[in-house]
């Protein structure tokens, strides 16, 4: 695979190099990610109440737009607690191993520019040439991969140093979710970067622009869905988010990892929480929905219509989000191991394989009307051979069990 | 009233003792120590339990236990080995304060141990008191404590609807449940003048008559249910994720379940057809015609999927109730137990001294002892009571079938994992206040 080639460091013009824009670009999107927190918090309840005939908060504020506020100023008030039992300082440092992480991770969505007719998504604004996100690093992509890793070390430490049972549950389930969601998500990634040649969030979305018509070059389309469907599971997974909330799972775990946390700590996890769904709507964007692009009016008003174009998709997204979590029962901790390991993780790898497959294909130039149909073929062969394992093994052991219950 | 005497067979006797015996028999089927030991354990690292094991405590306050359950779970990782249920937190001595009531009292007390399906209780205890009395009562009465009670039941099942998608994690269930049961409760408010608890059913009858228009109340309720239940068939049944959480988990089989004492739903989830509305008919439900249903597995989902065949039986039932309504009186006015109409206080000496009488002194019921048992939501409730000859009860027991089926939960629940123990707690669908009465 041939990675970014984009000369980042060595070719880097240090003489136009502004700390004071910079700065600025920091603060604005620091607080474009807060506000939309508040935003999705909002939006959230309003949603959920509507699917379950409710009207939700309505008092903060018009259409209780206010209410995330009211609600994070009562938690700053509130007692802050810290249990006996907790070792104390890791109690204290696990929220903000959640937020920062949380934070660091949007860095890399660009929120607009033009990528059609030649552009390569950089605007002018007061003098300065700039691509319309905080960083573009090579390895953007790597750098969300490991931002979204390292905020389950807050969930997983903030379990295990409550020094409460209920909370170790919840930290034992979020690491081994997060190992075997972290797995699917990659793989689904892998084809993303086939296509892309790069790691770069920038060149992503380029790709998927370059002198294409129209939205068919967009990822989800030129990939075949299934990449984007998985991205979609293991992402809504990796957030913890309903259906597979099992972290703090109310109902079995009394809230899980932050049961024991109370005032502003307990509000940096919620924090970061949303954060992540918002950041997670936005990456899904990136890579498979052409991020900025849309298929019309790209360059009318500069670039006001791509940040448009980029925030009506988020939306879409987060109403998915909501949606799955006004729908959809819990999984078990079982059904879910199950579904990253059987189904996810063999599904993109097999995808995948056959995305390379094609790759090679035309590369070398072979007959793809005969790739295709082979490379099907032997993933189904995969498939069944897997299945049959797997029901095989589930049979051996149900009967195994009968055998030590009944003799 | 009497209730048909059923005699078991001897092969049901047989598969009563060997499922007796499977049960308790089974190593570790409950946790026999006592809380302390058990905590001691589990905090002493040189037990086999140190490393592996811990003990957790789910409840009295746990948002799954409905209500103040407590149970201690024996737990390696996810899996529950053994749990043990305590109960007591709710503990309101009901069955004693039964004691130093009167008979017309007594309604507004058992009322209360059931809260989710308060007319049941009512019922039971009304039939048992009318026994010893060897009172009959009027036609009428008899239908609008049937149509009352079969709608209880709906509400009951509603509430269970909205109960185990809440535990299940599907949240809007229970919303939709609640939203269903609310039109019963403003019925019900209505009828009785109290949404829950309501001392409508009243040894003698019932405590008031159904209001003018209360048939097309009811038409239009159901016609908006009917089609509700079609889309919690299409939200819940067909669902990949409710199928997968709910089949298969907190087995039972019917011999497990009858040495167990267990009835209702969890009984029926087994395979066996025990209802005591066909089985010993009471009211008049030998007059009505509606369907048992039965299911196969005896797990969680039999019994999700029982209770919601339920409600649709429940509206067959109504519906036949709203049709075949007969005319008449809605209590017996037998001026010993009911209190005269308001109007003949003002004109006659002796319906005010009946009236004062009867609701100071109370009626005086005839010495001996009866059991009277209904099909509640939760299985059979029955109410023994002992009377002395007194206008109290000399002992007044309530045989209650959340209390009864609790003891199935350590059954189900071993060997499952802790989201399978918050589904088990869900499908046996126990109210704490009869429970602990």
């Amino acid at each position: 695979m041939i990675l970014a080639q984009q000369q980042y460091l060595s070719d880097f013009d240090w003489t136009s190099w502004d700390p004071v824009f910079l700065v600025v670009k920091v603060v604005l999107v620091f607080s474009m990610l807060l506000v939309s927190v508040m935003l999705m918090v909002w939006f959230e309840r309003k949603v959920v109440s509507d699917m379950q005939n409710r009207i939700g908060p309505n008092v903060a504020g018009p259409w209780g737009i206010l209410q995330t506020l009211a609600d994070g100023i009562k938690l700053f008030f509130k007692e802050d607690l810290t249990p006996d039992g907790a070792d104390k300082f890791v109690f204290k440092l696990s929220p903000y191993l959640s937020l920062i992480p949380a934070f660091l991770m949007f860095a890399v969505v660009p929120i607009g520019g033009n990528f059609r007719d030649g552009n390569d998504g950089s605007v002018e604004i007061f003098g300065h040439t700039t691509f319309l996100q905080l960083v573009d690093p090579p390895m953007g992509i790597l750098l969300f991969l490991a931002m979204s890793g390292l905020g389950i070390y807050g969930v997983m430490l903030a379990g295990w140093s409550s020094g409460s049972k209920y909370p170790l549950l919840g930290s034992v389930r979020a690491s081994a979710q997060m190992v075997s969601y972290e797995a699917a998500l990659g793989l689904s990634l892998a084809a993303v970067f086939l296509t892309s040649g790069s790691l770069s969030t920038n060149e992503i979305v380029a790709s998927q622009v370059d002198g294409r018509f129209g939205i068919g070059g967009w990822n989800v389309f030129s990939l075949g869905f299934i990449p984007f469907v998985v991205f979609l599971i293991a992402g809504t997974a990796e957030l913890n988010r309903p259906p597979f909330d099992l972290v703090e799972a109310e109902q079995e775990l009394v809230g899980g990892f932050h049961t024991e946390y109370s005032s502003l700590r307990f509000s940096l996890f919620f924090l970061a929480e949303f954060m992540n769904v918002v950041t997670m709507a936005a990456i899904i964007v990136t890579l498979f929905f052409g991020g900025p692009d849309g298929p019309i009016l790209t360059s009318t008003f500069g670039f006001v219509w791509p940040i448009l174009w980029f925030f009506l998709k988020v939306l879409v997204f987060l109403f998915i989000f909501v949606w799955f979590r006004a729908t959809l029962p819990r999984l078990r901790y079982d059904q879910l191991m199950d579904l990253g390991w059987k189904v996810l993780i063999p599904f993109s790898l097999g995808w995948f394989l056959i995305l390379a497959a094609i790759r090679v294909g035309q590369n070398e130039g072979w007959n793809l009307w005969i790739v295709i149909p082979v490379g099907i073929t032997v993933m189904g062969l995969g498939a069944g051979l897997l299945t049959a394992a797997i029901r095989n093994a589930r049979a051996n052991r149900s009967n195994a069990d009968f055998v030590e219950e009944y003799g | 009233m009497t209730i048909a005497e059923h005699t078991p067979s001897e092969a049901e006797i047989d598969g009563l003792i060997g499922g007796a015996e499977r049960v308790m028999s089974r190593d570790n089927a409950v946790l026999r120590m006592s809380e302390a030991e058990a905590g001691a354990l589990s905090l002493s690292p040189e037990h086999e339990f140190g490393d592996q094991k811990m003990i957790i405590n789910m409840g009295p306050s746990h948002p799954s236990t409905h209500g103040v359950l407590r149970l201690m779970l024996e737990m390696e990782g996810e899996t529950v080995l053994r749990s043990k249920p305590i109960i007591g937190y709710l503990h309101t001595g009901m069955e004693k304060t039964g004691e130093q009531l009167t008979y017309l009292q007594g309604g507004t007390n058992v009322t209360r141990m059931d809260y989710s399906s308060p007319l049941f209780t009512e019922l039971a205890f009304s039939l048992a008191v009318e026994n010893l009395l060897g009172l009959e009562i009027p036609e009428r009465a008899t239908w609008i404590r049937m149509m009352m009670t079969e709608l209880n039941r709906m509400a009951s099942h509603l509430l269970f609807m909205a109960t185990n998608g809440m535990d299940l994690g599907a949240v809007s269930m229970m919303i939709y449940g609640w939203r269903e049961r609310e039109p019963l409760l403003r019925f019900f408010e209505k009828v009785t003048g109290l949404r829950m608890n309501h001392n409508y059913i009243r040894p003698g009858g019932v405590a008031a008559d159904l209001h003018d228009g209360w048939q097309e109340d009811l038409l239009e309720y159901l016609e908006m249910l009917e089609p509700r239940l079609d889309e919690y068939h299409i939200l819940m049944n067909g669902q990949p994720i409710w199928r997968d959480r709910l089949q298969g988990v907190g087995v039972i089989n019917e011999a497990e379940c009858l040495a167990l004492g267990t009835t209702g739903p969890i009984l029926r989830s087994a395979g066996s057809s025990w209802d005591l509305r066909r089985d010993m008919p009471y009211l008049a439900y030998d007059q009505v015609d509606f369907a048992i249903p039965v299911g196969e597995y005896g797990d969680c989902f039999d019994r999700y999927a029982i209770r919601l065949a339920e409600i649709e039986e429940s509206i067959k039932i109504v519906r036949q109730c709203i049709e075949k309504m007969p005319s008449g009186d809605y209590r017996a006015q037998n001026k010993k137990v009911t209190p005269p109409p308001r109007g003949r206080i003002d004109e006659s000496m002796e319906a005010l001294i009946h009236h004062f009488k009867i609701f100071t002194e109370g009626f005086k019921v005839p010495a001996g002892e009866t059991y009277a048992a209904v099909e509640s939501p939760r299985g059979e409730l029955g109410v023994y009571i002992v009377s002395d000859g007194s206008s109290t009860p000399y002992r007044m027991h309530v045989r209650a079938p959340s209390f009864v089926n609790l003891q199935t939960l350590p059954h189900l629940m071993e060997n499952g994992l802790l989201a399978d123990a918050v589904a088990v707690i869900s499908s046996v669908d126990p109210i704490m206040g009869e429970v602990d009465r």
